[in-house]
């Protein structure tokens, strides 16, 4: 700040990028001011170095501002049939204080997006998902009179939280028993300073390792954040962004809209959509409940067979696979799919990638054209490409409950 | 006498494009046009001492982009440049700013509806997924459904290919979508009434339907379906104003070898053995041709300027028939600076674009209701632009011209004819309104045009002053337009035809109207095709 500096409205006042509730401490980490945007919030493409701050996920804890991420609460006793109808998978089963990863169609079994839905009492759910949604939850209540959807995006802060030493961390913090917590299970702890400011935490997280999603109302987000980051001070604790999510997310083999599939109502050409099977989540896709959005496209769809399926890839080389075609050939001569994301991973130290190839050229073999460039000048290879069941990381930690020392 | 291969009669885009791409193929051609300047309705005129006015049109998108390239119209002196973000003015006082950036557009609309701020998104690309489709059909010439003829058939084969590709429900989609009010069209997808008369706004333009009548879904698609570098629904403007785009059309024609010939309007064209064989001018001079090619709308052309026993049974009264009703004004205002409106923030994205005055959707509907009973409306629906805060090449430096698009004015009044007092009232009609939004407004203005169906008609020829030679309704469109079983460019005339916005795909600055008629007149002559083929940045 200057001394001469006047005092000059902004042109743009209402229109910049809305800040997170966390934004103050983040903009201070934010070396580069790498923003980027999600659903109208500023937010961190990375803070110092993208591949730092993936290593900090898989090596000590790091957290990542997920307050853009659009969430609704459903209410009222008709909350859970509503939802049941909405989604592919049987919520029904769903036990209080339970998180569960679902999926919603279109009439034409078009998968529109996907999410996790938290059991937070018997007629109370949260719905989260990457955009929003609030219209087609309204089309979603067609029927249902008894139940209410409170959008709260803006006012309900969340922070992921990942990474091998998450669980200590959050012992130093004063979570009492949250070694105890199981994944998709949701437990309450008191910040202290006041009894409004309950902090819901899950087990849950988008990186394939130990992690939870830590949530409280807005006032108290700064509270949480100085807390958080006094305890893990020792344990390596820094902010990720979009990059590092991005890395971590294709370890575990989770897909990305945007990447792996295109959201059904955004979609301009005909069936550049995808379904559940195509994406390989048939297990979302519950046949035996009652009725539910999309049903009977899906059941034509799963007889059917996916024309394409969604696989992982461990490609020799280390030039990313990015944007490739696939061929069932090295000469190239017969197309069989394209990658959707595709890094190098420096934790498995494989050249990983997904992609989406014909079913029927599953059995067979699968060789990337692969594009890269060397200073400036360009070249290619093809690649031999062999498919991967599981996912390229999978630490048992982040299943064991206790998760065990670091 | 010289005789010309080809007489095209008005010097409008169309004419100029379809003639120029006869001129290209080798032919000798002239284009008569009435008025001492050319362009019809895509026109640029010094009105005042520095101000250029586009006195009809005023924004491009639809523009075939390969035409703009194959007839080298940049050499020419074109240039279409992209304008940002529009502000729309509810009947409160209350406004709604449309960027070009998502997020803050995102922001701006969750504001006022959450819900329709991510239902936007669906909106957006239905829109997007239907107008893609009947832009591809923009540079074709229309099957004819009733025809054995193999290249009608495999026409035929080619739309329904097209239509089927959108799948099984957005076909049905589809097929309600031409007979749609843009109200209903609307209502899947928003409730905020400020964000539905925004977006139902295009479906009435230039057409005598109101946002609840049925067909005006299909209009708001046609305003949304041109596009500017491949930005969808964009619009730009013509540097130098749309008289441009006909200047360079005429530049490129010219070079080609054609001729133009203003002040030259024709009275009659003339028939002989159930053949057109020339035309005859309003001085008297006859001019003898192979081929007639109207420019003028449709209605014009079989009513005013032939001879009805020239013409085979019941054409007339389809000519006659035609729907054409004019629905739109125009006031064009010079300004000695930039006005300022209420509630709009001051940022230089938006207070150089467009203005919407649309209040509500009861306040257009009841905009429409007056020209029902033959008055302008008292509470108007008007679509304004600054051009010059973009192009400075319209107005003196740090002054500016403001255009003013205006619904509803009627063709003919229920209290009689139009007077020069009355043209003023409705002009008076305008700025009180805008002045409403913008205190100070009149203070700014150094000179006005305005203009009600009944100008437009007596200066472009557009019969009642409908904007688009025609209405855009499902009766009229495709392979009805002008009349079905004429959808082709040939009339029933042997040797003559029509290549202005009365045939497919209608009215708009395309040029594909002319370009499509010049491919079919070429077919005839045997002569190899000059027109290009559309192109598309999104396939
Ligand atoms: C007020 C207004 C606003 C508009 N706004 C837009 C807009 O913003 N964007 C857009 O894309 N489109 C707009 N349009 C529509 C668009 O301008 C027209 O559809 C298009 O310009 C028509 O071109 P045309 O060549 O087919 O016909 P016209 O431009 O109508 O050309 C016909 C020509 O024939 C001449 N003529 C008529 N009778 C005779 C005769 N007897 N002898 C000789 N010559 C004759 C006329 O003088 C005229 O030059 C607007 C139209 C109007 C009137």
């Amino acid at each position: 700040m200057t001394s001469s500096q006047v005092d000059i409205k902004d042109p743009f006042a209402g229109e910049r990028l809305k800040e997170s509730p966390f934004h103050p401490r983040q903009a201070l980490l934010n070396l580069r001011d790498a923003w980027s945007s999600w659903n109208g919030y500023k937010f961190a493409d990375y803070y110092y170095d993208e591949e730092y701050e993936y290593f900090c996920i898989r090596n000590s804890c790091a957290t990542y501002d997920i307050c853009p991420m659009q969430k609704y609460v459903i209410t009222g006793p008709d909350a859970e049939a509503m939802l049941n109808r909405m989604v592919t998978r049987d919520i029904s089963k769903l036990k209080e204080n339970r998180v569960t990863y679902v999926c919603w169609c279109t009439d034409e079994g078009r998968m529109i997006d996907d999410g996790t839905i938290f059991k937070m009492g018997p007629d109370r759910f949260l719905l989260t998902c990457g955009s929003p949604s609030l219209a087609w939850l309204r089309k979603s209540t067609f029927g249902f009179d008894q139940l209410e959807i409170s959008d709260v995006s803006d006012s309900l802060a969340a922070l992921s939280f990942q990474g091998p030493t998450t669980c200590e961390v959050l012992k130093k913090m004063g979570l009492v028993g949250i070694e105890d917590l199981k994944p998709f299970c949701i437990s309450y702890f008191s910040l202290g300073s006041d009894d409004n400011n309950r902090l819901m935490v899950s087990r849950t997280g988008f990186t394939g390792d130990l992690g939870y999603e830590l949530w409280i109302e807005k006032a108290y987000a700064l509270e949480l954040w100085d807390k958080l980051y006094a305890a893990g001070e020792d344990y390596g604790i820094q902010p990720y962004g979009e990059a590092a999510t991005n890395m971590a997310r294709l370890e575990a083999g989770f897909i990305m809209p945007g990447m792996e599939f295109n959201e059904a109502l955004k979609t301009v050409h005909y069936q550049y959509d995808q379904t559940p099977f195509e994406l390989n989540l048939d297990w979302l896709v519950d046949f035996k409940k009652p009725h539910f959005n999309g049903r009977s496209a899906l059941l034509e769809a799963r007889d059917q067979g996916a024309e394409y399926t969604l696989v992982k890839l461990d490609i020799e080389g280390n030039k990313p696979a990015e944007e490739s075609f696939l061929y069932s050939d090295k000469e190239c001569s017969k197309e069989i799919g394209y990658v959707t994301s595709a890094m190098w991973s420096p934790v498995v130290k494989a050249n990983i990638a997904l992609a989406m190839v014909m079913t029927s050229a599953l059995d067979g073999d699968i060789w990337a054209e692969i594009y890269y460039s060397k200073e400036l000048r360009h070249h290619s290879k093809v690649a031999q490409c062999t498919f991967q069941t599981h996912p390229f990381w999978s630490p048992k930690r982040a299943r064991a409950t206790p998760p065990g020392l670091y | 006498m010289t005789k010309y291969d080809a007489i095209i009669i008005g010097a409008g885009h169309n004419g100029l494009t379809n003639a120029a791409y006869l001129a290209k193929a080798g032919l000798n051609v002239l284009v008569v046009e009435k008025n001492e300047y050319i362009g019809g309705a895509a026109v640029t005129r010094e009105m005042h001492d520095g101000w250029f006015y586009s006195s009809c049109s005023y924004v491009c998108s639809m523009m075939r982009q390969s035409i703009h390239r194959d007839l080298n119209l940049t050499k020419h002196g074109l240039v279409l440049v992209p304008y940002l973000g529009t502000v729309v003015f509810a009947d409160n006082g209350d406004t709604m700013v449309s960027y070009n950036s998502e997020e803050a557009e995102y922001n701006q609309l969750r504001r006022r509806s959450p819900h329709d701020a991510d239902a936007m998104f669906r909106f957006q690309a239905d829109l997007a997924r239907y107008a893609q489709l009947i832009r591809k059909t923009l540079l074709r010439t229309p099957p004819d459904p009733t025809s054995f003829r193999p290249r009608d058939i495999k026409e035929l084969l080619w739309l329904a290919k097209e239509f089927w590709s959108l799948g099984e429900k957005e076909l049905y989609e589809y097929i309600r979508f031409f007979t749609m009010s843009a109200a209903d069209f609307l209502d899947d997808y928003f409730e905020d009434d400020l964000i539905k008369a925004a977006m139902a706004s295009p479906g009435v333009i230039g057409t005598a339907l109101g946002v609840y009548s049925p067909g005006s879904a299909y209009i708001l698609l046609h305003h949304v379906m041109g596009d500017v570098d491949g930005n969808i629904g964009a619009w730009g403007l013509a540097r130098g104003g749309m008289g441009a785009i006909s200047h360079a059309i005429a530049s490129a024609l010219t070079e080609h070898g054609g001729e133009i010939r203003t002040n030259a309007g024709v009275d009659k064209i003339t028939v002989k053995n159930g053949k057109a064989v020339g035309v005859v001018l309003d001085n008297g001079d006859e001019l003898h041709a192979d081929i007639v090619v109207s420019n003028m709308d449709a209605k014009r052309t079989f009513t005013q300027c032939m001879d009805k026993n020239d013409l085979p049974p019941g054409i007339y009264d389809k000519a006659k028939n035609f729907k054409i009703r004019g629905s739109s004004g125009k006031v064009n205002i010079a300004l000695s600076g930039l006005p300022k409106f209420n509630n709009v923030p001051d940022n230089r994205y938006i207070n150089r674009g467009g203005q919407g005055f649309v209040g509500s959707m009861e306040t257009m509907e009841r905009a429409y209701d007056c020209w029902k009973h033959g008055r302008w409306s008292e509470d108007p629906f008007i679509e304004s632009v600054i051009p010059s805060a973009w192009d400075p090449t319209v107005a003196p430096p740090g002054q500016h011209w403001m255009s003013n698009f205006v619904q509803y004015c009627p063709p003919v009044l229920a209290d009689g004819p139009w007077t020069p007092e009355k043209r003023d009232a409705f002009g008076q009609t305008v700025i009180n309104k805008i002045e409403r939004y913008s205190p100070g407004f009149k203070d700014l203005i150094v000179h006005m045009e305005v203009r009600t169906p009944h100008e437009i008609e007596a200066e472009v020829g557009l019969t009642e002053g409908n904007i688009f030679q025609g209405e855009l309704t499902i009766d009229q469109l495709l392979f009805n337009r002008p009349f079905p079983g004429y959808a082709q460019y040939r009339m029933p005339i042997k040797n003559m035809y029509m290549c202005g916005s009365s045939t497919h795909p209608g009215g708009g600055v395309s040029s594909a109207c002319g370009a499509n008629a010049a491919r079919e007149i070429l077919i005839d002559l045997k002569r190899p095709n000059t027109v290009p083929e559309d192109d598309f940045y999104d396939e």
